[in-house]
């Protein structure tokens, strides 16, 4: 009897110190979030008694689970932190669950104007060599220090003393003159910055219609746009606000000049002569109709920008992909402003004639 | 609020530090939470407010004063507070005859309300009223979510992903393994949810991972799920979405196999098989060609050795 009893106890014993949990379904674990998810329903019959036979189903409930979760996390690789007598830290892989962010992530910002224009012209940030400049009696020198000629001292005569030109005005305060142009130069360069800082905060959030009185911050695109908007509202039955100089003849189309415009088929008969006598004049002429200039000029900024693309396209191919698109609509745009001013005037000239 | 969304430029550095916590980033700071009492909470509901607060300290906020606002109704209070605080969780706990001991728990993407859940505290024990001692405040808890109503049920499901941000803690990449001492139980029976928080003891088993007992402590909720407030599935896939930035680069010409073996691809230059060179055999040397006829005797000789 005793040796059963002990046998017994032995067992119990074991029990006690066991770390083996059996269960129906594994459970699914994120150590990465110290977390495990049991699949396997609960008894739902034993739960529904209100009681401590409930907190005692829990707590086993518990207990098995917890077990099984810390086996694993005990078999993660481990490493004694901070020597030998340190304690016991195990790696965490990174958490698996999805959860969402709380914030949406960032977007980056919208290159700067000068950003832009290296951009364009493939002009590259200069590295700093490593390797210092070539050996001077004084020892290696790391940058570029003006020859002892040139030298000059700060507390010297550089404060009172400035070169003077034969253009410079007599009369004229060079400090003063300075003083100012350095002020003014800080200013532009601030004035650039902050309207860096708006074009990025303006695109970063689509910003509704500009305010359609003046303020003193908008650009030339939004005070066009502006115009425009006013010119067709100010107008009744027909009768548009008086034009200003410098503003162009056509009233503003809805769409933003996007659509093509034809002339009617049977109208104009005198506008009509008058345009076939100008194009075989033109076809006649021996003067070149296209501005050599113009188009050279053209040409050789498209080089150098499919030049810069494709420089970059070998690091970053996307960038360079980018830089061709954003060539396209000014390209376009160029181009078919020039073709359709002489083409403007006519229909206009025939209106008004007609 | 217009002065909220006014762009604030920082004229200190202690202030563009500020506005720099609490901007967009890759990866995100830890979600702090702010818990509210509403016009009539009552003692259980202050009470849970307050044992939540310690289990998630020190990234919870507990606002002393009553707020009168309803969550389901307006949710613009609730975004004030979230974005004046730069909290992303919220547990608002309030009483009224329909609705007792309603604690409503949830959170906000990009200072907006996301998802929304209503629940109800049926019984409460709280960290007083056991008496035994607890585990260091801001220990990372262990999560257990047991009960398949958490896959089967979509509220059961988003409830458990909300309680799983609510209680995580912040992501760390090592962990102390004798510090594993919370953990935080939640069972799904019967339309009934039931959260346990127990403390962790290791005890010696035979071999080198410790049994564990379990010993009650922390406060005790039993809940009731009443309304809720999901956020549509668009925008719950919005919030989702991890930056790019995030994902780890893919080394090329590296690849594994299912034994855990690492291959590596090398891309050589076209060989010209004809000048390869094998083993040197030194009687295969090119000699000047007078000598050329006395080596044909010598050779077989060599070869030999070679």
């Amino acid at each position: 009897v005793e040796a059963v009893l002990a046998a017994a106890e032995e067992q119990e014993a074991e029990k006690r110190r066991s770390i083996t949990v059996e269960k129906e379904l594994e459970l699914e674990y994120d150590l990465g979030n110290l977390l495990a998810v049991d699949r396997n329903p609960p008894p739902a019959a034993a739960l529904r008694e209100a009681g401590p036979r409930r907190e005692a189903l829990l707590r086993a409930l518990a207990r098995d689970n917890t077990q099984l979760l810390v086996s694993r996390l005990w078999e993660l690789p481990a490493e004694r932190a901070g020597g030998a007598g340190g304690p016991l830290v195990a790696q965490l892989p990174e958490p698996t669950f999805r959860l969402p962010r709380e914030k949406p992530p960032p977007k980056p910002r919208p290159p700067t104007r000068w950003e832009q224009f290296a951009r364009l012209k493939g002009i590259r940030r200069k590295k700093k060599t490593s390797l210092p400049l070539p050996w001077r009696p004084c020892g290696w020198r790391r940058c570029w220090r003006p020859p002892r000629s040139r030298r000059r001292r700060s507390g010297g005569a550089s404060r009172w003393k400035r070169s003077w030109s034969w253009s410079a005005d007599p009369e004229e305060d060079q400090f003063a003159r300075l003083r100012r142009e350095k002020r003014e130069r800080v200013a532009r360069n601030e004035l650039n910055r902050l309207r860096n800082l708006a074009r990025a905060h303006r695109a970063g959030s689509a910003v509704p219609a500009a305010p359609l009185h003046p303020t003193g911050h908008q650009d030339r695109d939004e005070l066009r746009r502006v115009a425009r908007v006013a010119r067709v509202s100010t107008a009744s039955l027909g009768r548009f606000q008086p034009r200003l100089p410098k503003e162009s003849a056509e009233p503003p189309s809805r769409s933003g000049g996007k659509k093509r415009r034809f002339e009617p088929l049977l109208g104009n008969l005198a506008a009509e002569r008058s345009r076939q006598l100008e194009l075989l004049r033109d076809m006649g002429s021996k003067k070149p109709v296209l501005d050599i200039t113009r188009a050279v000029n053209k040409q050789l900024r498209q080089e150098e920008a499919e030049a810069a693309a494709a420089n970059k396209g070998k690091k970053q191919s996307k960038r360079g992909k980018r830089g061709r698109r954003q060539q396209r609509p000014g390209r376009s745009g160029k181009k078919s402003g020039a073709r359709r001013q002489p083409q403007q005037q006519k229909p206009a000239g025939g209106g008004t004639g007609g | 609020m217009d002065a909220l969304d006014r762009v604030v430029k920082p004229k200190t550095k202690r202030a563009k530090r500020f506005l720099e916590k609490r901007e967009p980033k890759l990866n995100e700071n830890t979600k702090n939470a702010m818990l509210i009492k509403g016009g009539n909470a009552n003692l259980t509901v202050t009470e849970v407010l307050k044992d939540i607060y310690a289990v998630k300290k020190p990234f919870a906020v507990l606002y002393k004063r009553k707020n009168i606002t309803r969550p389901f109704e307006d949710q613009t209070s609730l975004e004030f507070f979230s974005k004046k605080s730069d909290c992303s969780l919220f547990l608002f706990g309030s009483h009224n005859k329909k609705r007792p001991n309603n604690l409503i728990i949830g959170r906000m993407f990009d200072y907006h309300v996301l998802d929304m859940i209503e629940l109800g505290v049926e019984k409460f024990v709280s960290l007083k009223d056991i008496k035994n001692s607890k585990c260091p405040e801001g220990t990372k808890p262990m999560l257990i979510f047991a009960g398949d109503m958490f896959d089967v049920n979509e509220e059961y499901r988003r409830l458990k992903n909300l309680l799983i941000d609510f209680f995580r803690g912040p992501t760390v990449p090592n962990i102390r393994l004798a510090g594993l001492e919370y953990v935080l139980h939640f069972t799904a029976v019967d339309g009934k949810i039931y959260m346990r928080s127990y403390k962790v003891l290791l005890k010696k088993s035979g071999c080198k991972i410790p049994r564990i007992e379990l010993e009650e402590m922390g406060p005790s909720l039993d809940l009731v799920m009443r309304r809720t407030h999901l956020a549509s599935d668009d925008l719950y896939k919005l919030s989702l979405k991890q930056p790019k930035g995030l994902k780890p680069k893919k080394k090329k010409n590296i690849s594994h196999d299912a034994f855990g073996t690492t291959y590596g691809r090398i891309h050589m230059q076209k060989q010209d098989l004809s000048k390869l060179q094998t083993r040197k055999m030194k009687g295969l040397k090119k000699r000047p060609a007078e000598k050329s006829a006395e080596d044909a005797g010598a050779t077989p000789k060599k070869l030999k050795s070679a």
